[in-house]
């Protein structure tokens, strides 16, 4: 379109009168604004400050924080060691050591035998519980996560077991506790499961 | 005579260290302030609400590294500082704390001056003098890091203060006039007598006021520091208590020019129907004495108010405003009161 496009509507800011020229109309106008937020802070209850150690701060329901390893019924890890979620994750900071499940775990084959967690490469993206087949792995609203050292932060599978424990009662698991021999999971007893981890990491 | 010298060192000393320890609060306020406006709840930590804040920052201020760069001009470096804090702190030479006369409070030989240098019949004369040469502080400051940032700070703001000391010199015109003296005593009480400045001379009321905004460097007019485009302006370079004496200096202006505004448009220890300069005695001196530092407290407020409200002027339009509008403006002010004064004295 042209600039000279008769089609073209102008619009001019609106004129001021000369009361308003001065400026002191719309600086009274800012200042009954920051006063009106000084007192209301000061004296009432607008400010929006959340004091933190004190009052802790409740995330949403589909907070994405530190994982944990679901258990089953039994108080067995839930997780099937089938790579899913390690496949899935775009930093590749699961790593995983399936085994033979013992003979008496008749609903699976494999069951997985160390599950560690890197916290500090995690992007928090939730993409291994989107993943997981049988719900054995998911995030938690747990936030203040902190260590002394790098190593620390590396979760185990006990570890993440134990924040299982520690949020199962104020988080039940997101999709209930599903049983062990839907056709679901069956299914996934047949399909064979992959390489380890660090194969497919060197690949990429 | 020897008792005359020990008093004044007295009511130095006392001034000196209220003044410092009111700049330690007043930056507690500041700070408050500035988180309420943004509501926020603002340094509560350190003590109950927050009050020994003050300390902590003053022994952080001293505990600092101070660091000197290598490419300053180290005389003057140092020196830059001290200017700053010397010419904010000898202004308050002939500011009156409260009522100032023959009628004073007596202590052992002669009423009480609640003022360092009673009697100066040219106080705002001085006040401005002593003002403007806070302007070199500032500049040798930008000069002497030897850095683009600092300098260019420095260069807005020997502009700055010298354009705005123009309309600020000539608002105060119309209530010398009316008064005639530039006594700061006698100005209150010609304000005690008849009214408050502000209803006689609002322009200049509100020219000195945004004169006053700029001289003390303070947001709308902040543009030596301007955070935003020059690091940190003439004190960039600048660490520890060296940094910490500019701040201190910034306050004392403020203090300053909020006793100014206070003593030319609000009638200083004036309180209406209550109080005149023919009352005796301790009881009505310290009502004066705490009417004046209340108006002064909110006159500090109203400061800090404005610094959340308005955002910083573009350079060109500083000048303009200073020039074009300002000054005109001052100098209407001054001949139509001279002119209405010789109609109405015939």
């Amino acid at each position: 379109m042209r600039s000279d496009d008769p089609s073209l509507k102008r619009l001019k800011p609106p004129k001021l009168t000369l009361f308003e020229q001065t400026y002191l109309p719309q600086i009274l106008g800012g200042l009954v604004v920051t006063g009106r937020h000084i007192v209301n802070a000061a004296v009432g209850t607008g400010s929006l400050t959340m004091e933190y150690p004190e009052v802790q701060h409740q995330p949403s329901a589909n907070y994405r924080g530190v994982h944990r390893l679901n258990k089953d019924e039994q108080g067995r890890v839930k997780c099937v060691a089938c790579m899913l979620c390690a496949t899935a994750c775009p930093v590749h900071c699961i790593d995983i050591v399936g085994a033979t499940a013992p003979e008496s775990w008749t609903d699976r084959e494999k069951y997985c035998q160390s599950f560690v967690i890197d916290e500090l490469r995690c992007i928090y993206c939730g993409m291994c519980e989107e993943a997981c087949p049988v719900d054995a792995i998911e995030l938690t609203s747990f936030y203040d996560l902190t260590g002394l050292s790098r190593e620390e932060m590396i979760f185990d599978k006990t570890k993440l077991l134990s924040v299982y424990d520690l949020t199962k009662k104020a988080e039940p698991m997101k999709s209930g506790i599903v049983a062990p021999d839907t056709d679901r999971t069956n299914e996934l007893y047949t399909t064979p499961t992959t390489g380890p981890v660090i194969e497919r990491q060197k690949l990429v | 005579m020897l008792l005359e010298i020990l008093g004044l060192l007295i009511k130095i000393s006392l001034v000196v260290g209220i003044t410092q320890g009111a700049v330690a609060y007043l930056i507690l306020v500041e700070r408050k302030i500035a988180a309420f406006a943004q509501d926020r709840v603002g340094p509560n930590r350190v003590g109950p609400l927050g009050l020994l804040q003050p300390i902590v920052d003053g022994v952080k201020m001293f505990l600092k590294e101070d660091v000197t760069p290598n490419y300053v001009n180290k005389p003057i470096f140092i020196l830059a500082p001290f200017l700053t804090i010397v010419t904010a702190m000898i202004g308050f030479a002939v500011v009156p704390f409260g009522p100032v006369g023959p009628n004073g409070p007596v202590l052992m030989d002669g009423p009480i001056q609640f003022q360092i240098a009673p009697g100066i019949d040219i106080g705002i004369l001085y006040i401005f003098a002593v003002g403007s040469l806070a302007v070199y502080g500032i500049i040798l400051a930008g000069y002497a890091s030897n850095n683009k940032y600092s300098f260019l700070g420095g260069i807005r703001s020997s502009a700055q203060l010298i354009s705005y000391e123009i309309p600020m010199g000539m608002s105060i015109l119309g209530m010398v006039l009316l008064v005639g003296s530039l006594d700061l005593n006698s100005i209150i009480e010609w304000q005690s007598k008849h009214v408050w400045g502000i209803l006689v001379q609002p322009l200049g009321f509100f020219i000195f006021l945004i004169c006053a905004f700029a001289e003390t460097n303070r947001l709308p007019f902040d543009l030596p520091e301007s955070e935003q485009e020059l690091v940190g302006g003439f004190h960039t370079e600048y660490s520890s208590m060296k940094f910490g004496m500019f701040f201190l200096g910034e306050y004392l202006h403020v203090i300053t020019v909020s006793y100014l505004v206070v003593i030319l448009f609000f009638g200083g220890w004036d309180i209406p129907f209550v109080t005149d300069s023919a009352q005796t005695g301790w009881i009505f001196a310290m009502i004066k004495v705490a009417a004046m530092l209340g108006k002064v407290l909110l006159m500090i407020v109203f400061v800090m108010w404005i610094r959340w409200t308005l955002p910083r002027f573009r350079y060109d339009r500083l000048m303009e405003l200073a020039w074009k509008r300002m000054i005109p403006l001052a100098i209407a002010n001054m001949v139509v009161t001279a002119t209405v004064l010789q109609l109405v004295r015939g």
